[in-house]
């Protein structure tokens, strides 16, 4: 990662409002050419941070390095970044061409050059019968991809996105991720794109800082996000998951030795900050297996079952009363009968020990 | 809750109401159209006092009136557009400051305190600053009135303006300024001529304020009308009537139309 050359370096931000504090000493680098999601829900300090990043709020400390020149202390229209609004922000008295025009004009650019890298990026989001057109007269979708034509004219060297899928309804928003992908492959122009929606994140993003109560979780590919969460809070809130109480007994590098409910033992992957003594290992339900009673990892009584088409929860009870989701794909197995003692068969490397 | 239309005499209440609000306009402008000099009997259609108000023995005074009355009217409301136009940016878009809620009753109190009251005040203060009283003291007068009326549609219209639009503008490298000529103030533009309309025929119509500070041998249309007056009822007051009344009426409903179109935005 070092030799990368990084487009954004946030430093130890901090953002205060008055005693509420909503960023604690926030760092994170992302990449030229990256698509970084921002991903938490809704207070973790998600957007607070892209605001801050945009200029639209003042950091109460740290640093935010654009291209490695300090920008936290520039008002916005100083810096060379762009912003996808949430509900887009298309100025309504202009035309598509003059909303996508507008920042190019600012900058300096000619009448005649704007307009021509204004048609060309038109193009590139497919509107350009649209140029003369007032957004009004636009699809949500449509107005959407104004939004982005307009941020992406100057050539920012970040493009800042604040949820804006968000007012899309589900069809389109899935049409809309792979387009916004490519186009950020295209342009070459590092992406930060905050979202509360894990599918969005996972799909769409390089890498993804999972953020709650104004803390960076986790930054990471999405894959390792999914697979080696760190934290309770990110194996929780990425997916579904898990928990279950373990003793553990001793740490070794990222290797634990613990101890499952029921009295079983096992060396499993464990998250760095693990400690031995009481902690939490996170097991996705579709890497949980049935097996006969008296086999496996954990005893567990089926409780009950939910048919989701592609595949079957089945909910579980552990002797100890924690319960246990577990994922069986359409057409592989029989659902057990309520109140069937089972064994349950924890798949190879799939649990992770939590830092907690 | 119960539509109020079913109350017992709702109907009669709400035509009496209506009649006693509307019948001495409707009369004035019937018999402005009146043959007769008299004001009680009807002598057929004519347009003569009409004519009488731009040609007979009183049109230079009420020429030289209506000039001055449309003189102070334009110059207070743009004056008094202005101040409300920059006042609503600080109510609305400044965020929290000191004195905010004094600023605000400040700007409002106008509305608030009984016009013989402004009217007395403004001539003492006149009077002790030593500025003579004619046209600019009228105009001065007519400035302060008008602010509250200007402000109310065009801060109505900029609450309703979501500020993300100028942070758009400024993400996009506009500077404050650029931000606020040309967003802020072309989305206000409905708010900002609304509430001028609403500022001229306030300033238009004023007698009370108008009289105290006008000093002598000056004269606007309302104390012109009420200077005839007092020599007696004639038509051609009521054709001069009905003439403001239609300028009311007009400036009032553009005034509501734009901003109507506005909001619909």
């Amino acid at each position: 990662m070092l030799d990368v050359a990084q487009a954004v370096e946030i430093d130890s931000v901090v953002k205060r409002y008055g005693t509420v504090t909503a960023l604690h000493g926030v760092s994170m680098a992302i990449a030229e050419g990256e698509f970084f999601t921002l991903l938490g829900p809704s207070g973790c300090g998600k957007t607070t941070l892209l605001r801050c990043i945009a200029g639209f709020e003042q950091v109460s400390g740290g640093a935010i390095r654009l291209h490695g020149e300090d920008i936290a202390p520039l008002p916005p229209h100083k810096r060379m970044v762009n912003t996808v609004f949430q509900n887009y922000a298309l100025f309504p008295h202009m035309t598509v061409l003059d909303n996508v025009t507008f920042g190019l004009l600012r900058r300096g650019w000619g009448t005649r050059d704007a307009e021509a890298r204004g048609r060309e990026v038109l193009r590139l989001v497919q509107l350009s019968e649209f140029a003369q057109r007032r957004p009004g007269q636009l699809s949500g979708g449509q107005q959407q991809r104004v939004a982005l034509a307009r941020a992406l004219a100057p050539r920012p060297k970040v493009l800042l996105l604040d949820e804006p899928l968000s007012a899309l309804d589900l069809k389109l928003r899935q049409a809309v991720r792979s387009e916004l992908k490519s186009i950020q492959r295209e342009t070459g122009i590092a992406f930060v794109f905050v979202t509360h929606d894990q599918e969005e994140a996972l799909t769409m993003s390089d890498r993804i800082a999972v953020m709650s109560a104004g803390h960076v979780q986790q930054v990471g590919p999405p894959r390792e996000i999914y697979e080696a969460p760190q934290t309770r809070f990110v194996a929780d809130f990425i997916g579904e998951t898990n928990l279950i109480d373990v003793t553990v007994t001793q740490v070794s590098g990222a290797v634990a030795r613990l101890q499952l409910p029921g009295g079983a033992a096992m060396d499993c992957p464990a998250a760095p900050g693990a400690r031995p003594g009481p902690g939490h290992l996170s097991v996705r339900p579709e890497r949980l297996s049935l097996c006969a009673a008296g086999q496996g990892d954990l005893a567990a009584v089926m409780q009950d079952h939910v048919y989701l088409g592609t595949d079957t929860q089945l909910l579980m009870r552990l002797a100890d009363g924690a319960r246990l989701v577990v994922r069986q794909q359409a057409g592989s197995g029989t659902v057990p009968d309520p109140g069937a003692a089972l064994g349950l068969r924890i798949e190879a490397g799939a649990a992770r020990l939590l830092a907690d | 809750m119960t539509d109020l239309r079913h109350f017992t005499g709702f109907r009669p209440l709400t035509v009496l109401c209506l009649f006693i609000l509307y019948a001495p306009l409707v009369i004035v402008a019937v018999y402005s159209f009146n043959e007769s000099t008299s004001i009680t009997r009807w002598g057929g259609f004519s347009l003569k006092w009409y004519v009488d108000v731009f040609t007979g023995p009183e049109a230079p005074k009420f020429r030289d009136a209506a000039i001055n009355s449309f003189t102070i009217a334009i110059g207070a409301a743009t004056c008094a557009t202005l101040i409300a136009t920059a006042a609503a940016v600080a109510m609305t878009r400044a965020g929290r400051f000191r004195g905010k809620l004094a600023s605000l009753a400040l700007i409002n109190l106008p509305l608030m305190v009984p016009e013989i009251v402004t009217a007395v005040a403004s001539l003492v203060f006149f009077i002790t600053i030593g500025l003579t009283t004619g046209l600019l003291t009228i105009f001065l007068a007519h400035v302060v009135f008008c602010i509250p009326f200007a402000y109310l549609p065009i801060s109505a219209r900029m609450q309703s303006v979501p500020d993300v639009y100028e942070q758009a503008a400024m993400d996009l490298y506009a500077t404050p300024w650029e931000a606020f000529r040309l967003i802020l103030l072309p989305l206000m533009a409905p708010g900002i001529l609304s509430g001028f309309l609403l500022a001229f025929i306030i300033s238009l119509d004023d007698f009370l304020i108008t009289n105290f500070v006008k000093g002598a041998g000056v004269e606007t249309l309302p104390t012109a009308i009420f200077g005839s007056v007092k020599q007696g009822i004639k038509p051609n007051i009521m054709a001069i009537s009905t003439l403001l009344l239609g300028v009311s009426v007009v400036c009032v409903t553009l005034s509501w139309l734009i901003g109507r179109a506005g909001q619909k935005r």
